[in-house]
This record gives C-alpha cells, sequence and structure tokens, in this order.
C-alpha cells in the first residue's frame, strides 16, 4: 500500500484533518474520507465544474486538486453555503425559480455562482453564461439556471 | 374495487387549485444544500471497492483469463470473470444481457468488461485489474452500419439471421438483425399524383444521453442469499427481474433501492455495474460499491444509434402530400434493443398520409450497446423528414406552418400504425406557433429560420401506488416510477388538488421494489400520466372511505356525506347537522372506526395522450469558419394540462438543448482501431451555458380526454423537431441544407464553399 499522508485543512470553518494517498484528489478526500458528499463527481478531469469548491477563496474543480495540497488551506463547499435555517439567496432563486430538475449539478453551479456574485453583484446574462461555461447541465437547458442567477443577484444588491 | 380507469371524467369545468401552480418541490431543499443523496453518496460498513477490466478491442475472441496474480494481491477480496455467471444460451434476451454485463464467447467493443475486482480500496482494485491476464484474438470490426450490412462485412454473432428477410437472404450469418417494413395504401400510385417529389439521404452519429451522474451501485449479498441493492436506475423494477433471469436469484430476494436520479434521459433503463457488484458481494461476502469513471460512461453504456435514412416525399400543387417512402437503417450496437420500430411509426405521424411506405432494419456492430434516450430512435429520422415537409412548402410556395397546418392529422383520424386519434391538439399547437411573437417577428438580417415539428405517443403501462393517511391528517404517497425530474411532486400537487388540502401536508417518496408492485421504467413520458392517474384513483379511494368513516361516526348513510376541501360535510340540511369533520379529524379516530385509512392502485394504465411540438429556431452561420450560432429557440408543444408550468418549461428547454447539442456538437469518433477517441467530455462536447440562448416556451393545453385533468406526457416530444429544426434553420442561412450530423463547423463550411453537394 503507498504511503499515506496526514493533511490539517479547514472545511466551511471547520478544522478536519485526514489520511490520504498522494493520487487522491481533493474530490475524493471530501466525498471518500470526509463524508462530505455534497460536491459531486462528473467527469474527474475537470471538464463538467460538478465538484467545484472554493480553495483559500479561488473558484477550483476539486478533482483537480490533489489532496495533500488542501493542507493548511481554508475550503468552502456546498455544505456550509445556508447558513443555519436560512439557504443563500441562491439555493433560494434555484428553488423557486425551478433552476434545477435532477440536482447533480446544482451544488456545483451553486458554489460556481457564488463566486461570481462575490466577484461582480451585478453580471449580464452573458456574464453569468460564460462564468457558468465550466459547469455542465443536461437536464434544464441552463435557461432556468441562468434566471435564478440574475434573481439572486437582483435580490443581493437589494435592488 | 373499481379503477379510475374505467372512468377517467375529465372534467373541463374543473377549477384547479394547486394543479397549474408551480410550487417548489420538496425533493429541491435538499438538492441544493449539497444533502440529497444520489447513488454514489451512500456508503456501507466494510464496503469493498469493485473496479471493471474492460476490453481494449472492438472485436476479438476471449482466448483466456488468468486471474490468478489478481487474486494473490492482499487486499483483493474478489475477482468474477464469465465463470462466475450462469451459462445462458446467445441470441435470447437474457443471453445478450449476461454478455453485455460481462463478455463470454467474444469481446463486441471497446469498453466491454472482461473481469472485475472487489478489494479494500480503489488503489489496490486498479492494481489487481493490471495483474489480470486476458488473451486475445483479434477479429476485424465493423462499426459504421451501413459497411456491417455489406456482404463482406465482418460478423458478429454467427448465429444472427435477419427477421423478416424473405429467400435465400434469410438463410445467411447477418448483421442485419430484422428488416421491417410498414406500409399503407400504394406509394406509387401516390407518387404519381404528384406534383413537387423531393428524396434525399441522412446521417446521424451516436450521441449520449450525457447524465451528469455517473452510474453508481452498493450490492450486498447476504449469507442467507438476500440480494439488497441501491443504485440510480430508471426502472428498479426491470432491474430486479432481469437480475433474476441473468443471475437465477429470486426476484422475492432482490430488493432494489433507487437513489435520487442524476439525469438518465433514458441511458438509465439498462443496467451495467449491478449484476458484477452483486456476484462481487457474493464471492467476497461484504458489500461492495462499484462507480463508473466518465470515460467508462460513455465507452461502455449506451449511445443512441446511428442512423442512415433515405426519404422520398410528394405532393401536388396545393400542398398536400401523396405519398412517403423511407429506407431507414439503425445501428445498435453488438445487441438488438434500438426500440427502432418506433421510426416508422413516429417520424410522420401528425400528417395526414395514405401511401406510405418504411423499410427499417436494426444491425449490429462493435460499439457500446444502444440504450434508450427520449423518444429512441425517432429525432434521428425527422431530422430528415422536416427537411423533405420544408422543401415541399418551398416548392409549393406556402408559408411552412401552412403547410403542415393542411397536412395536418385530426381527431378521429387513424394513424399509418392504426391507432385512431382521440382528442389532440397538433392543430392548436401549429395555430400557437403561428401566432407567437418569435414566428410573427421578421427574419433577422443574416440569419436563417427553420421550424420542424414532432411527435411522441407518450405511454402508459403497468403501475403501482399506496397512499397512507397519518393521524395529524397528512399524506404520504409511496411511488414506484423514479423520479428523473420533479415528478415527484407532481404527484404531491395531484393528490392535495384531489383532496383540497395544502400540498406541503402531502409527501412523495420513492419505494424499493419488495415494497410495491411491478412498476415499469421511467420512460416513454408516462410517469405523470401512469403514476398521476394512480394517485389520483388512491386519493378517490381514501375520500370513499373518509365520506364511509364519516358516516360511521355521524350515524348517517354514507351517500349522505360528500368531501370538498379536506372536509366530510353532511350533503344536505336533511342528513343533519354535523360540523364538518377534517381528515385529521377523522384520521385520529380511526382507532374506533375501522382502522388506519390507506388507498392503493395497480393498474396497466391506458389512454395517454399523444403529444406534438413545434420549434421554431434563428441561427447565424459565420461564413468564414461554418461556426453555427443558436440565437433564438422558441418550443411550442401541447401538454394537455400542465401540472406544475415551470416543470414542464424546464422539460422542454432541456430537450431543445440536448438536441442544440446533437445538431451542432456530440458525436461518437471512433478511430480506424475501433476505439472511442473522445471518451471525455472536453472532446465530447455538450452544451455549455455560453452555447446557448434562452429557450422560449409555449405550453398549449388541449386536454387528453383519458386523464382527470386532462394531462398528456412532455418528456419525449420536445426533442423530436430539435435537428430538424436547426438543419432548417442553417439551410435557409446558408442556402443549403444540411443532412449529415453533427452539422460542424468543418462540415457546414465545406457546404458553403462546395456549394453543389449537400450533407
Amino acid at each position: 500500500m503507498s504511503k499515506k499522508y496526514h493533511v490539517t485543512t479547514s472545511v466551511n470553518g471547520d478544522e478536519y484533518d485526514f489520511l490520504c494517498e498522494p493520487q487522491q484528489s481533493l474530490l475524493d478526500v471530501l466525498r471518500d474520507n470526509l463524508m462530505l458528499t455534497g460536491t459531486k463527481e462528473g467527469c474527474a478531469t475537470g471538464d463538467c465544474g460538478a465538484c467545484s469548491v472554493m480553495l483559500d477563496g479561488r473558484l477550483v474543480c476539486s478533482c483537480l486538486v490533489i489532496g495533500v495540497e488542501a493542507g493548511g488551506k481554508k475550503i468552502e463547499t456546498i455544505e456550509g453555503m445556508a447558513k443555519g435555517d436560512t439557504l443563500h439567496p441562491l439555493q433560494q432563486k434555484f428553488l423557486e425559480l425551478n433552476g434545477l430538475q435532477c440536482g447533480i449539478c446544482t451544488p456545483g453551479i451553486l458554489v460556481a455562482a457564488r463566486a461570481l456574485l462575490e466577484k461582480n453583484p451585478d453580471p449580464s446574462e452573458m456574464e453569468v453564461r460564460y462564468w457558468l461555461a465550466g459547469n455542465l447541465c443536461r437536464c434544464t437547458g441552463y435557461d432556468k439556471v441562468i434566471r435564478a442567477v440574475m434573481a439572486a443577484a437582483t435580490e443581493m444588491r437589494g435592488a | 374495487m373499481a379503477t379510475i380507469l374505467e372512468k377517467p371524467g375529465f372534467n373541463p369545468d374543473r377549477q384547479y387549485k394547486i394543479v397549474g401552480t408551480s410550487p417548489v418541490k420538496h425533493d429541491g431543499f435538499d438538492k441544493v444544500t449539497g444533502r440529497a443523496k444520489f447513488a454514489a453518496d451512500a456508503f456501507l460498513p466494510g464496503m469493498l471497492i469493485g473496479k471493471v477490466l474492460r476490453s481494449p478491442h472492438p472485436h476479438a475472441v476471449l482466448k483466456s483469463i488468468d486471474i490468478s496474480k489478481a487474486v494473490a494481491l492482499p487486499g483483493v477480496k474478489a475477482v468474477i470473470t464469465r465463470d462466475d455467471f450462469p451459462e445462458i444460451k446467445p441470441g435470447s434476451g437474457a443471453g445478450d444481457m449476461t454478455r453485455i454485463a460481462m463478455a463470454r464467447e467474444k469481446v463486441y467493443w471497446e469498453g466491454h468488461p472482461v473481469a472485475a475486482v472487489a478489494a479494500t480500496s480503489e488503489s489496490i482494485a486498479k492494481k489487481a485489474l493490471k495483474l489480470i491476464d486476458v488473451q486475445y484474438e483479434l477479429l476485424p470490426h465493423v462499426i459504421d452500419p451501413v459497411e456491417a450490412m455489406k456482404p463482406d462485412a465482418p460478423i458478429l454473432h454467427d448465429y444472427m439471421r435477419t427477421k423478416g428477410a424473405k429467400g435465400a437472404d434469410a438463410e445467411k450469418p447477418t448483421n442485419v438483425v430484422e428488416r421491417s417494413v410498414l406500409a399503407i395504401g400504394d406509394v406509387a400510385a401516390g407518387f404519381a399524383e404528384a406534383d413537387f417529389i423531393v428524396e434525399h439521404t441522412y446521417d446521424t452519429k451516436p450521441m449520449h444521453q450525457g447524465y451528469i451522474e455517473l452510474q453508481s451501485c452498493i450490492a450486498n449479498y447476504s449469507d442467507d442469499g438476500q440480494v439488497d441493492l441501491w443504485c440510480c436506475t430508471q426502472a428498479p423494477w426491470v432491474y430486479r427481474d432481469r437480475l433474476t433471469e441473468i443471475l437465477k436469484i429470486d426476484s422475492s430476494k432482490i430488493r432494489i433501492q433507487q437513489s435520487e436520479l442524476g439525469g438518465g434521459f433514458g441511458g438509465k433503463t439498462t443496467f451495467y455495474l449491478e449484476p458484477l457488484s452483486i456476484v462481487l458481494s457474493r464471492k467476497a461476502k461484504c458489500p461492495v460499491k462499484m462507480t463508473l469513471t466518465r470515460s467508462e460512461v460513455l465507452r461502455a453504456t449506451g449511445p443512441v444509434s446511428g442512423t442512415q435514412s433515405t426519404i422520398k416525399m410528394g405532393c401536388k400543387k396545393d400542398g398536400t402530400i401523396v405519398a412517403v417512402d423511407s429506407n431507414l437503417i439503425f445501428q445498435t450496437g453488438p445487441y438488438t434493443g434500438s426500440a427502432f420500430t418506433n421510426a416508422p411509426q413516429a417520424m410522420l405521424t401528425r400528417y395526414e398520409l395514405k401511401n406510405v411506405r418504411t423499410v427499417s432494419h436494426e444491425v449490429v456492430s462493435n460499439r457500446p450497446k444502444v440504450s434508450s434516450f427520449r423518444a429512441p430512435c425517432v429525432p434521428q429520422v425527422v431530422f430528415g423528414v422536416e427537411d423533405c415537409v420544408s422543401e415541399l412548402a418551398r416548392k409549393v410556395g406556402m408559408d411552412e406552418i401552412d403547410f403542415r397546418m393542411k397536412n395536418a392529422i385530426v381527431e378521429g383520424h387513424k394513424t399509418i400504425y392504426g391507432e385512431t386519434f382521440n382528442r389532440i391538439g397538433f392543430v392548436e399547437t401549429l395555430e400557437a406557433a403561428k401566432n407567437c411573437e418569435h414566428y410573427k417577428s421578421p427574419v433577422p438580417t443574416g440569419q436563417g429560420r427553420g421550424i420542424a415539428c414532432g411527435f411522441w405517443f407518450n405511454r402508459g403501462g403497468e403501475t403501482t401506488g399506496t397512499m397512507n393517511l397519518a393521524p395529524d391528517g397528512t399524506v404520504n404517497i409511496i411511488l414506484g416510477t423514479a423520479d428523473v425530474a420533479g415528478s415527484r411532486m407532481s404527484m404531491s400537487m395531484m393528490a392535495a388538488e384531489e383532496f383540497g388540502i395544502p400540498v406541503d401536508r402531502v409527501r412523495s417518496m420513492l419505494a424499493d421494489t419488495n415494497s410495491l408492485g411491478y412498476n415499469r421504467v421511467t420512460a416513454g413520458s408516462r410517469t405523470t400520466f401512469s403514476s398521476g392517474m394512480i394517485v389520483i384513483d388512491a386519493a378517490r379511494k381514501i375520500i370513499a372511505e373518509l365520506c364511509s368513516r364519516a358516516a360511521k361516526i355521524w350515524n348517517v348513510p354514507e351517500e349522505g356525506v360528500i368531501f370538498e376541501d379536506g372536509h366530510c360535510r353532511p350533503a344536505s340540511s336533511n342528513v343533519g347537522n354535523f360540523e364538518p369533520l377534517s381528515m385529521k379529524d377523522i384520521a385520529a379516530k380511526t382507532t374506533y372506526t375501522m382502522g388506519a385509512i390507506a388507498g392503493h392502485s395497480e393498474m396497466n394504465v391506458t389512454g395517454a395522450g399523444p403529444g406534438f411540438a413545434v420549434h421554431i429556431v434563428d441561427v447565424e452561420v459565420d461564413k468564414e469558419t461554418g461556426l453555427t450560432s443558436v440565437k433564438r429557440y422558441t418550443i411550442v408543444e401541447d401538454a394537455g394540462k400542465a401540472i406544475s408550468p415551470l416543470q414542464v418549461e424546464g422539460q422542454y428547454q432541456g430537450a431543445a438543448v440536448q438536441g442544440i447539442g446533437w445538431a451542432l456538437n456530440e458525436e461518437y469518433i471512433f478511430g480506424d482501431d475501433g476505439r472511442l477517441q473522445n471518451p471525455g467530455f472536453l472532446d465530447y462536447r455538450m452544451p455549455v451555458a455560453s452555447d446557448v440562448p434562452m429557450i422560449d416556451t409555449v405550453i398549449v393545453e388541449v386536454p387528453n380526454p383519458k386523464h382527470p385533468y386532462g394531462l398528456r406526457g412532455v418528456g419525449e416530444v420536445p426533442l423530436t423537431p430539435a435537428m430538424g429544426a436547426i438543419g432548417n434553420a442553417i439551410g435557409n442561412a446558408i442556402g443549403i441544407r444540411p443532412r449529415s450530423l453533427p452539422m460542424t463547423p468543418a462540415k457546414v463550411l465545406a457546404l458553403i464553399e462546395g456549394g453543389a453537394t449537400s450533407g
């Protein structure tokens, strides 16, 4: 068996530590070691965005990050998006406007969309479409996804 | 007790309180917080990880498999091969299924499983795969269905003879599974009447359903022979019964619990990993979890049929279509199962036709076995049909919608496959398309507009469900039909509508296969219709029982009690002056009446209402690169009655974008070595958000008289015209209609530069 590494990291503000094999991705670690299964695997090659998480404030595909790289870093996943009983406005708008069907791509899209709105609180439709171009969805045709992101942005701006 | 089927009772005057609104779906909450449990999100104590060894060759004899080194690797708990599966004669349904799960005599495609390993970790399982020694005797392969029909083509199955062939052709080994002819009237006489005739040949490539959730399952084979299987599936009962056939395990001992389903679109109607994980678990005496990689999904699960179709169509000067003659070829992978007979039935149904002949062929080849995809085998052929229809309209000089209206099939008329239509909404759909803002607006400069129409039968079939009234008056619905996009919520809404209570007092859940009777697959746009019938039937049974209990409590005859808005009331003041009893009032007293109140329903549901759609598309083609951009897209479709309009719109929009992918980009690309060259999302490129515009929708509602609320299925129809409409739009933009899918920049540029030759 290959040597395992002891890694200490922060996920959604809580300290975690785990042992991982050197080839394990952060995605595998989140799901299989930490049982945080809200982050999804759709391709493991960085092409579908289902595994999107924030790593030290940067949006990344967790399948392209090695587990040991997470040491000492700050990870934010879908599990940390709602605050207590209060859903994030993006989560709320995805529900209200039917921005999801099967829901497998939804956590990745929500994490990516939140990263967009933190950078750009007033994106155009085109900006939302290009920002989310790394997140595949096969059910919705993106229409209601885009509308939900725009509606959440409007609400968050207090407009 | 009589069921609702005997008296569906569509009531045109009914006023809805919940149906027709779009409340937030209950299953959505866990999906936005990441808590929803999809197949790969489960773990069991003591669980092993299973991996599959796959053939690198598209066609070879499987000479020998030596697993001894893999078995000896520490951490490996089981290795299985063909020797671990019961022998079943090839050429039968079960014989094909077991060979798809695990190769026996030969491998038939690159990615065909030849062995599987269960180990204490994924890395050990992968290491073990490398220690398995497989000896192959390579054979020539064939992938293109037209090539596979040639006399000198490599033969996949020595035993195969063409069903429906005549004379000497019927005796020879062949790759043609079946030749089927659907004919009505006299095609030659029809063409003799024609003033205009068009004829073209079209080809389409296999594309994948593209669900984002990788197939995953956990099997636990217990010491007493009970199988517990957790997996993502559109068809738990179908899986169970097929597993019984190929593994020789009693159905009653296989309990399948469906997970949340992360997309299927027809692709999760067939199992791949499930038999392997069960056999591994039996051998290892531990639960075994298996998950496909994306590369495995693309290389080893079922893409749709590639096709070649030649369509000849003629019409008179007044626009009447007088004859259609077609020759269709469907690629099915190594085994039959493309459902190709849908195509001759559905490809033309929406037009009133007297003279039609369609000769269809299903052909085996060395690629993964076909699986269903929204309206299996129909959109590929409609791609051609709607080109011919539009071209004839132009020749006659009629508006394209008027031309289709002139030929539209209406209520009471018989289809080419023999069904006489009840109330249908094709004419209303065409009218709505003609009147929609998109169609009325001028085509923007530099763009092309295309329209196309499509049809799907919509399905019913065997369905079972149960409803329980809880002591607090709330309701649980237990369903067997997999929920692919929100059907649980539609069921809750229909039950709430029947009871006249808020939808939040109803919850729907999905049962395992031991807890309900048989349920057919969620496919064919049958679920909201069929399970909806079950739900309404069960709710009405509960209402009848509530009235009976109220009659007992009041000591009046049952006829003296009516039910409305969640309450039993005296039918009139003559019955007595009783305070209404709520569902909660009665449910809380069941101990003193006749025990718990439940409704159950099982039916082979009939009366599905056919669906029709019109797609209107504007595209812009870059004349220098051949790149097509979809600028505007409108779907007009008859839903009968939209239970949840936002969900119906979602079905239309999702299908349109899948159609855009199939039309412009998606295809399986095989090398000369028979290996798939694009087994990943980078090279198998599905549409992303920046590729597409908003998709406008118009929901037409012409009620299905065979459903209490009038609903029709909506999932399949919206894919059927998509590529035809986009093809027509490109044709109008560049002056030459592409006739080969996908309509890539290279192909479109060749048309622009080459001029005359199309396709």
